[in-house]
């Protein structure tokens, strides 16, 4: 009884210290206590939910115990060799239709095409595909261009960007509604339910599909989007906005991925290092790139070398896009052609983002002057076709293959692409990136203001062993501080933590996950659209205010409360006994005020809402930790 | 009857509870101060990407401009469509930047231009940083310079007195005073009424500082939406807003001013102006910037509009943690500069006019050979709203560290 009084004191402590340590106005005592803290031990329990909440998604019914029965060390060390994990099955066929996420960007664009490639198809620049559903809706496409091609050629004036689409104009499908459904399905289609046309599109065949969905008008279809199965919906897609298909399978994958597969340490180090080395999915072609970019240039590497996946993002399509490398070209090149009016030059915003956001942190010892020579050591890495998904490839032409001076090192004069090779190995052997890494890594997986002891131990660890970063985790997760007081609960879940989480924890079925995406993005963190480099933040302050917390509300009733599109939750699983359901959801004992919470909201029910005991603790303060 | 001392943020709504609050408490509590005199508003929009600020407000009698910007310089004004909008025979504005003319005609909106932060950093994050804490070259900042800006209240304090649109909090207007994120008025509540009260009770009465703090701010904030919510909004004087997130944001704004709830700082925010391709594509009506240009434009022109008469109490500042080249690069576009414009836009504002000291584009002129010179402080333009708008005079404290502060005349 003493010892739970004890922990219960420390734990309320934590919290309020770890808290106040954001708004504090005074450092050196909080300072000195925090450090305390960072070396206090953890309760075997405690340890275990601390391995969950940190190197899963969040703990499921189950987990506690299997944890438990391994022992948290082997957990761990399987987890950091995700290789030896099988993996689960169903994930794998959920994953299945997702087929975009298969393709190079060559073939997602020649599949999805975007508005400038219908264009070309229309003006005969390229050839018609031979997909069926494809087809339709380029040829619908194009029928409204020309259509809208009519209209301009009256009112001869102002040029537009590219054909606009007049939203009237439909083109005749080939078999009509009533020839492809029968009187009753068609009754359906007209005033059923959304759960019945659900129903009914899961039991067609997929050329029934095709053929219903091609004859529908585009608002009806349109409507369609948040009822149906993944594999209709995607079917809309290409029929409404080709270009948006890969934006729907790129969400769906990585909700999937994250609730559902095994190997979720390999899954939490993919959307850091996706994050760390962002790319914005609204930039033109890098919405076909994209699916290529994580699986070939993050995936393969997460818990690999550093100087691997730097090489490796610095020669995909998508970023040399994102940061506009393939533009940048040596400065004198059209010094001497008179024809071009625009001359074209060197393009800074790689060099720059390469040293200040991915290797050694915008304190990390660079110049401007440094950013200039970077650039010119880069200059040549381009793209084949940038527009049409062609790939990396080195151009000399373009080239600047003078002497460069990076940051006090001499690169000889006529170094060809080798340039670029040597600055991605000064980067990612420098003890800037050491720290800047290992920083960034301790923050989300410790707590946002890591004690410097973890980091320089992480990063000694990051430059003796030549950035091997399954060996820089293993340092952090067999330290004093990972597996302390200062680090339990410190963490506070961004959104994506936050609802995927909710998932597991309630032990949910997930057939498809297009609401979940959305909750996300209402929550605050829509996702692979975070328009600036740096990615999002790692940090709790950033993702705690009134808007997002109120949607974290909101979003935990509709879960729990099965009303949330294409989840499945069992309400009445967890029960109405506070204190057993939260026991059960947070892996651990609720605080008294969450409990006293859930009292409250139960003695003011008139009737009862099954799931509600269980949506009032996944929205309580305590379980927004982690 | 109780005094009016018992409707102190807290114990009100603990008295009155969820979903009970008069209606005649929420406008009248927070409309005046003491004395009546009507509470003055600032609103602050960011252009986050560095703006191309030398094709928003264009030098085009420099025949250097044209010099530097074979391609996408904006043409001399001569009254078609693709070219500047003359402002002052020197001075024009971007052709989609139209719909604010009229503003700039009748004396409400003015220009500010070669003004920013002095510090030299070219990096977004850090420029951002800089200028939304107010203080450049500073990194231990945590907060603010709208937070600080507030006065201190006299009376009780309203639950959205400093609002941030979308759903992140902005750094702008965080700090020691409660500041509300807030992405949809009519959203603002728990949609679940089973829910409310439960959540209510965890989030006052929790130990986790940094949870009850925000909980608190958004109960309180819920309750006065609740008066708010049960009316729907038309826009006044035909105003019409353009679709997007940020005419969405300004519209909200417009709305929680004329709910008369005790707004008093209001922050939004515009993206995607990082023009290093495509700034002007192939007319100066087409590209990425004459894009954004539109949204920006219409949307201040729809507020403007939509509030009318109440535009007396507020001040619109726009601002962005740098400009761009003043040469273009080889894509069509322009790489990170320095100094940059800012619009001024309100009921108490000497418009009209574009302020601050040219400083001119000959090379020599050029900061670092490539940057527009800065020759105002943004801190200027910032600490005279502050001051004579919003009315706090201590601006030490508002800009700690800046000792120049200097007022531009820019409000009468």
């Amino acid at each position: 009884m003493r010892n739970r009084l004890l922990l219960g004191f420390v734990l309320s402590s934590v919290t309020l210290l770890t808290a106040a340590a954001e708004k504090s106005k005074k450092p050196s005592n909080d300072a000195a206590l925090q450090a305390k803290l960072f070396q206090k031990k953890l309760t075997n329990d405690q340890q275990v939910l601390h391995a969950l909440d940190r190197l899963t998604f969040g703990p499921r019914p189950g987990d506690v115990e299997s944890v438990k029965r391994m022992g948290v060390k082997k957990w761990v060390e399987l987890q950091l060799n995700p290789e030896r994990i099988r993996e689960n099955p169903d994930l794998d066929a959920k994953l299945e239709p997702l087929e975009s996420l298969r393709m190079t960007p060559l073939e997602a664009v020649q599949h999805y095409p975007s508005p400038q490639m219908i264009l070309a198809i229309a003006q005969g620049r390229q050839p018609m595909p031979d997909d069926p559903v494809l087809r339709a809706s380029i040829e619908r496409i194009m029928h409204r261009f020309k259509f809208q091609q009519k209209i301009e050629k009256k009112n001869s004036g102002s040029q537009t960007g590219g054909p606009a689409f007049d939203p009237n104009a439909e083109l005749e499908p080939a078999k009509r509604l009533n020839e492809v459904l029968t009187p009753d399905e068609l009754l359906i289609m007209k005033g059923g339910s959304p759960e019945q046309k659900r129903v009914l599109f899961e039991h067609m065949t997929p050329e029934r599909m095709d053929e219903t969905l091609i004859a529908l008008p585009r608002p009806q279809r349109q409507q369609l989007v948040p009822i149906v199965p993944t594999a209709a919906r995607r079917t809309i897609m290409l029929l409404n906005a080709p270009q948006q298909v890969v934006a729907f399978d790129l969400l769906d994958a990585k909700l999937l991925r994250a609730i559902e597969s095994n190997r979720q340490l390999a899954e939490v180090m993919d959307d850091f290092w996706f994050n760390h080395f962002n790319i914005f999915y609204d930039k033109a072609s890098d919405r076909f790139s994209i699916p290529d970019y994580e699986r070939q240039a993050i995936r393969p590497y997460v818990l690999g070398r550093f100087r691997d996946l730097l090489e490796a993002t610095a020669k995909s399509p998508a970023m040399l896009f994102y940061l506009d490398n393939f533009q940048s070209v040596r400065p004198d090149i059209d010094a001497h052609d008179k024809s071009r009016k625009v001359k074209r030059g060197l393009n800074e915003n790689y060099g720059r983002e390469l040293m200040e956001l991915h290797t050694l942190g915008v304190n990390g010892g660079y110049t401007q002057k440094d950013v200039t020579e970077v650039a010119r050591c880069f200059t040549g890495w381009t793209l084949f076709e940038p527009r049409r998904g062609g790939g990396f490839f080195y151009n000399d032409r373009l080239h600047d293959n003078g002497e460069k001076i990076v940051l006090g090192q001499v690169i000889p004069a006529g170094g060809g692409m080798d340039d670029g090779e040597k600055v991605l190995d000064i980067l990612a052997t420098h003890p800037s990136t050491a720290h800047f890494i290992s920083k960034e890594l301790a923050q989300r997986f410790v707590a946002d203001n890591p004690p410097d002891s973890l980091v320089e131990k992480m990063a000694a660890t990051f430059l003796k062993s030549d950035g091997d970063i399954r060996q820089v985790m293993e340092t952090m997760l067999t330290s004093r501080e990972f597996w302390s007081q200062g680090a339990y609960q410190a963490k506070v879940k961004n959104p994506f933590e936050m609802v995927v989480s909710s998932v597991r924890a309630l032990g949910a079925n997930v057939s498809d996950a297009f609401a979940l995406a959305n909750q996300v993005d209402h929550l605050g963190e829509p996702l692979y659209r975070k328009l600036e480099p740096t990615g999002y933040s790692n940090l709790n302050s950033d993702w705690v205010n009134s808007a997002a917390l109120l949607a974290r509300m909101n979003f935990a009733l509709q879960l729990a409360e099965n009303h949330m599109p294409g989840v499945k939750v069992d309400p009445s699983r967890f029960g109405d006994q506070p204190v057993a359901a939260a026991k059960t959801l947070l892996g651990r004992t609720a605080s008294p005020q969450t409990q006293n919470g859930i009292q409250k909201a139960l003695s003011e029910q008139k009737q009862k809402t099954p799931g509600l005991v269980a949506g009032l603790v996944i929205g309580s303060p305590d379980f927004q930790r982690r | 009857m109780p005094s009016r001392r018992a409707f102190l943020k807290g114990s009100a709504f603990a008295i009155f509870g969820v979903g009970s609050m008069p209606e005649w408490l929420s406008r009248s509590v927070y409309a005046s101060e003491l004395g009546g005199r009507r509470k003055k508003i600032l609103v602050a929009i960011f252009q986050r990407g560095a703006v191309d600020g030398l094709n928003m407000v264009i030098p085009f009698a420099e025949p250097r401009y044209y010099e530097l910007r074979p391609s996408i310089g904006i043409p001399k004004p001569d009254g078609t469509p693709q070219t500047a909008i003359d402002l002052d025979g020197f001075f024009g504005l971007h052709p989609s930047l139209a719909p604010l003319k009229p503003l700039y005609d009748s004396r409400h909106l003015a220009i500010v231009d070669a003004v920013g932060s002095p510090d030299p950093t070219r990096s977004h994050f850090d420029a951002q940083d800089y200028m939304e804490s107010g203080t450049p070259g500073l990194k231990a900042t945590t907060d603010g310079w709208m937070n600080r800006a507030l006065p201190k209240a006299n009376g009780p304090v309203s639950p959205v007195r400093a609002v941030s649109l979308g759903a992140n909090l902005a750094r702008t207007i965080r700090g020691r005073n409660d500041a509300v994120a807030i992405n949809n008025l009519s959203d603002f509540k728990i949609a679940d009424p089973h829910g409310a009260s439960g959540f209510e009770s965890m989030y006052e009465s929790t130990l986790d500082t940094m949870l009850h703090g925000t909980g608190r701010e958004t109960f309180d904030a819920i309750k006065l939406m609740q008066s708010i919510q049960k009316q729907s909004y038309t826009p006044a004087n035909g105003a019409k807003y353009p679709g997007g997130g940020f005419g969405n944001s300004l519209q909200q704004i417009a709305r929680l001013i004329k709910a008369d709830v005790g707004l008093e700082v209001a922050f939004a925010d515009i993206g995607g102006w990082d023009t290093h391709v495509n700034e002007v594509t192939a007319q100066p009506s087409t590209g990425q910037l004459a894009n954004n240009l539109s949204q920006f434009g219409q949307s201040l022109a729809a507020f403007y509009q939509d509030l009318g008469d109440r535009m007396a109490d507020v001040a619109v500042v726009t601002m962005s943690e740098f400009g761009r080249t003043a040469r273009e690069n080889g894509d069509r576009g322009t790489d990170h500069g320095h100094a940059n414009v800012m619009f001024v836009m309100g009921g108490d504002v000497r418009g009209g006019k574009v302020y601050g000291e040219w400083p001119g584009l000959a090379e020599e002129q050029l900061y670092e050979g490539r940057d527009l010179t800065l020759t105002t402080d943004f801190r200027d333009v910032l600490g005279e709203l502050v001051a004579k708008h919003i009315g706090n005079p201590n601006l030490k404290a508002v800009f700690p560290g800046y000792q120049d502060l200097k007022f531009r005349g820019l409000l009468g």
